[in-house]
């Protein structure tokens, strides 16, 4: 039997606010152990939380650029279960009225096909704190300590519908959704520090029916690899298992990714009851048509408008706008490329080539990148007015790549400039001909993929400095 | 009449006058501590140098010839659910027996920037689950007026100092009656004001919802006094209501001439005491004389409040609760094998019978199945509870009744029937449940010498109208003036 994956996400991220959701304290990463921490987020007895207000907006603005409906009338529950990185035992999350309801993205897949992934909810509520063991589990360890400073950090969860039937489409998803909070500027997405992290919920249904399977739950998922690993691994462990006959149980599994294995962790009989409640000590959130049409007013141009906008307005390919619009960072890098007067094509290209090869060679962030916008779009000038063959230009890049040097300075202090004088190269050409009789019988011969060799011998000789146009040109005339 | 025996507004001019100092006040107090604690049992913690050198600084004050505020240099109680930078916070419990806060409640900054003396922190109900102060993990807090008897509760270590002349007021906290009924006891003036006119912000939570912080004091007048310093928006209290303070001694005006006074039929039913009935009655006609209209009302759901408030307070009590777990602060039992037995067995040796009654209470009505039946009904039921004040209040300004339908009972009489405990709470949790302000002020006695309150509700944010009220009632009689006969007194 052929079967279908159903796939659901529940995307967690962290906002990118200076402080915590419920209290003042700060929010940065790595910082020492319980530093920052306060009564409120240590839960201690008669503390009572209040909703840090750029929680609420980044989670509306989150809500809009995911085209979502946003609740006018909102509140905050009781999410209870006992564990020591959570203070009060109980998680500040929102049950039956979320913030935000009802959205969708649209992802590309790798054939070109267009998808819409419906977004069931967004809502918010705190992180929990993290525990320190002296051993590798809670089970295996002595003692254990708690270090309080995630605590209360905000989280947005974005709940997907199960509209995803590849580990293809789950890791688009959660990519689109990556790009588009880091274009809105409410999170720094940053998976490795676990800003970004999905729990992954997969069932296999015989293709073509309506009826949902039994489905397995993989929790924190944090990086897009491991999504599409670990859902490829269920969906043929669970293939599997029907095809034997068996049933899939109803459990949560922790993905591997050094075995490259789920395992099972806990089944349903086991699921917690989290005896949700209205949080009685927060006031219902109610949001203003006005208040939402302001944060509607001020969210940047979205990826897909981005794309459209490229695609249009430079006549880039669908697949490379795309690319550079995959991220705020780069789409802004490819506009400030721009703006120096570089051509799109010419800035596309060296941004998705030798500019991503060298940032991913070093694990940079194009922010960081050491040949800014303004230096790259100098040297694609240069390229352009024909001072530079695109082949020098890998050179004048490296360059630049190790100095801060203009291009037009490099070019000068090396001696890379284009030779485009008509009677160098020709000189050049004659000494070639001359030096390499039998290319040229060849040519004359018939064999026309002979000049290669010669084209290639005088830009040898020339250090590659001679513009490959022109000595095409003259080698042709001279070969007759 | 002694000096503990005055109420602070006659202390504060004695003070301004320089009859007395705040000194002489302080150590009038201790030394009744000495005489009676150790009948009434009111304190869990006495800060007695802390106290002194609080008076002697207001006494520096005086004598530089520096105005006064209002409670400066007059020695009063906490409730011991209050938070009190460093000064122990029980709860009247032995998981929180060691705990001490690292910050004040909201009330305690704003009570400190009155430089009062603080002479300790009051016995109550275990986590303020009770109705008579004997859940205390700790003692058993006497009725000054009768010892044998309880003082009522929650805060009744609060009612009982008044009451006793070990402090001149109180601060206590009321989910379900826990300051009005102890007032009702104990003889002395308790107000629950209004839910979100006092920040909560440092109370430890019973039931989020349900919690006010009130007064407790020997008249009415100190009452409105306290609640000037206490009252108003706090921005660590979300659900603090941001509406104007107005001066509450405005209301302390004789005069309830035209004012509509409903009486609730429902409250005058089953299971009220013949002699509580009988003062209460005659206040009401008191009140008629001091020219109050007098209309029979109606709140047809007044039977459902109890079965209402005890399933709303255990549920946000099981998760306020839950905290304690002796992972990062209070009480934590030795030699557990895992993180569940530590947990479990924590809870078990630290938490009193009551307080895990009413937790298991809660977790049940929460739970997956039930949450519908229970919780979720309760709260369907509390906004009919409400809307039966609402229509009530468009016919009348207050609604006069009694704040409890006994007086005060032996100690160990009905502390092994948690439900004839329950229904003592009658007619007091349909106003912590509609969020209502109310105070009980001493109308009479039983035939046994104990005292009856009389309580007055009003409109949400309308304390000045029950202060009105209360006050025109008190200043024609004279049970405010009376004192417990206690020790030497």
């Amino acid at each position: 039997m052929s079967y279908e994956a159903v796939i659901g996400l529940e995307i967690h991220s962290e906002l990118k606010t200076n402080t915590k959701i419920f209290c003042g304290c700060a929010t940065t990463f790595g910082a020492e152990h319980n530093t920052h921490v306060c009564p409120v987020c240590l839960g201690l007895p008669g503390v009572l939380p209040t909703l840090n207000k750029r929680v609420l907006e980044f989670a509306i603005k989150a809500g809009l650029a995911l085209n979502c409906e946003i609740n006018k009338f909102s509140k905050f529950d009781r999410k209870n279960y006992y564990y020591p990185d959570l203070p009060k035992n109980w998680q500040t999350s929102q049950y039956d009225l979320p913030i935000c309801e009802n959205g969708y993205v649209d992802i590309t897949k790798s054939n070109g096909e267009t998808k819409r992934i419906r977004i069931t909810r967004i809502h918010m509520e705190e992180d929990a704190g993290k525990l320190v063991h002296s051993g590798n589990t809670i089970k295996d360890s002595d003692t254990s300590n708690v270090d309080y400073n995630r605590t209360g950090v905000p989280l947005i969860e974005i709940v997907s519908e199960p509209d995803m039937s590849s580990p293809e489409e789950a890791r688009l998803y959660m990519e689109k959704v990556k790009s588009i909070l880091q274009y809105i500027d409410v999170s720094n997405c940053k998976m490795e520090e676990g800003n970004l992290r999905a729990d992954l919920n997969v069932s296999l249904r015989p293709a073509g029916s309506d009826v949902l399977g039994t489905r397995t739950e993989m929790k924190n998922i944090n990086s897009f690899k491991a999504v599409e690993e670990a859902l490829t691994y269920e969906i043929e462990r669970q293939e599997e298992v029907l095809e034997d006959g068996g049933h899939i149980i109803q459990e949560t599994r922790t993905w591997d990714p050094d075995r490259g294995i789920t395992l099972s962790m806990r089944s349903k009989e086991n699921a917690h009851d989290y005896r949700y409640m209205p949080e009685p000590d927060l006031v219902p959130i109610i949001t203003t048509d006005e208040e939402i049409e302001a944060f509607r007013k001020s969210l940047p141009e979205l990826p897909d408008a981005r794309k459209a906008r490229l695609e249009e307005q430079f006549g880039l390919s669908a697949y490379d706008a795309g690319i550079i619009t995959s991220s705020r960072e780069m789409a802004e890098y490819f506009d400030a490329v721009i703006e120096t007067g570089a051509d799109a094509k010419l800035a596309a290209n060296w941004i998705m080539g030798d500019l991503s090869k060298n940032l991913n060679a070093e694990s940079l962030e194009i922010s960081d990148s050491p040949v800014d916008a303004k230096r790259l779009g100098e040297m694609i000038g240069l390229i352009s007015k024909g001072t530079i063959s695109s082949k020098i230009a890998k050179k004048v890049f490296e360059e630049m790549w190790k100095s801060p040097d203009s291009p037009e300075k490099i070019v000068k202090d090396k001696g890379l400039v284009q030779i485009t004088d008509t009677k160098a190269i020709e000189e050049i050409v004659d000494k070639v001909i001359e030096a390499n009789q039998k290319a040229v019988e060849d040519y004359k011969s018939g064999n026309k993929k002979a000049i290669g060799a010669l084209v290639g011998q005088v830009m040898k000789q020339s250090k590659g400095k001679a513009n490959p146009q022109t000595v095409n040109q003259i080698l042709a005339q001279k070969l007759g | 009449m002694k000096l503990f025996e005055q109420p602070a507004h006659v202390l504060h001019d004695m003070l301004v006058n320089k009859e007395i100092t705040s000194l002489e006040l302080t150590e009038a107090v201790l030394a009744r501590i000495d005489e009676v604690e150790g009948d009434v049992k009111a304190y869990l913690t006495i800060t007695r140098d802390v106290a002194i050198a609080q008076a002697k600084a207001v006494d520096e004050k005086i004598a530089k010839g520096e105005t006064i505020s209002f409670l400066e240099g007059i020695p009063g109680a906490i409730k011991d659910n209050i938070c009190t930078k460093g000064v122990k916070t029980t709860c009247a419990s032995k998981i929180l027996q060691n705990f001490v806060a690292p910050y004040d409640a909201t009330v305690m900054t704003k009570l400190k920037a009155q430089n009062p003396v603080i002479i300790g922190k009051a016995n109550m109900d275990e986590f303020a689950m009770g109705g008579s102060t004997e859940n205390s993990a700790f003692q058993k807090t006497g009725n000054p007026w009768n010892t044998e008897c309880v003082p009522g509760g929650s805060s009744g270590g609060s009612a009982a100092a008044v009451a006793a002349g070990t402090a001149v007021w109180a601060l206590g906290s009321d989910t379900g009656g826990s300051i009005r009924q102890p007032a009702s006891f104990c003889g002395v003036v308790g107000m629950k004001p209004t839910y979100g006119r006092v920040s909560r912000y440092g109370l430890v939570a019973y039931a989020s919802s349900l919690d006010q912080i009130g007064p407790i004091t020997k008249d009415v007048t100190d009452c409105a006094h306290i609640l000037n310093i206490i009252s108003g928006r706090d921005e660590m209290d979300s659900t603090s209501v941001n509406e104007e303070v107005p001066d509450f001694t405005k209301a302390l005006v004789e005069d309830v001439k035209g004012l509509k006074v409903g009486i609730p039929k429902e409250y005058f039913v089953k299971g009220i005491d013949p002699d509580v009935e009988k003062t209460v009655r005659e206040a009401i006609d008191k009140l008629k004389e001091l020219g109050a209209e007098i209309v029979e009302i109606s709140l047809p759901n007044t039977d459902y409040a109890i079965s209402t408030y005890y399933l709303i307070s255990p549920a946000e009590a099981a998760t306020n609760l839950a905290r304690y777990d002796g992972v990062s602060y209070g009480e934590r039992a030795e030699d557990a094998a895992d993180l569940v037995e530590m947990i479990t067995k924590t809870r078990t040796q630290y938490l009193g019978e009551e307080v895990k009654r009413r937790i298991m209470i809660g977790n049940y009505a929460l739970s997956a199945g039930y949450y519908d039946a229970y919780y979720l009904k309760a709260l369907k039921v509390r906004r009919l509870i409400k809307e039966d004040f609402d229509k009530a209040f468009e016919q009348v300004d207050v609604i006069v009744c009694p704040t409890a339908p006994t007086p005060a009972y032996k100690i160990g009489e009905k502390i092994s029937n948690p439900l004839e405990m329950y229904l003592q709470d009658a007619c007091t949790v349909p106003l912590n449940l509609a969020g209502l302000p109310g105070i009980s002020v001493p109308c009479g006695y039983s035939s046994d010498n104990m005292p009856i309150g009389l309580q007055i509700i009003g409109k949400a944010l309308d304390e000045e109208t029950i202060l009105r009220v209360a006050y025109t009632y008190e200043q024609s009689q004279s049970y405010h003036n009376d004192r417990a006969q206690l020790g030497g007194n």
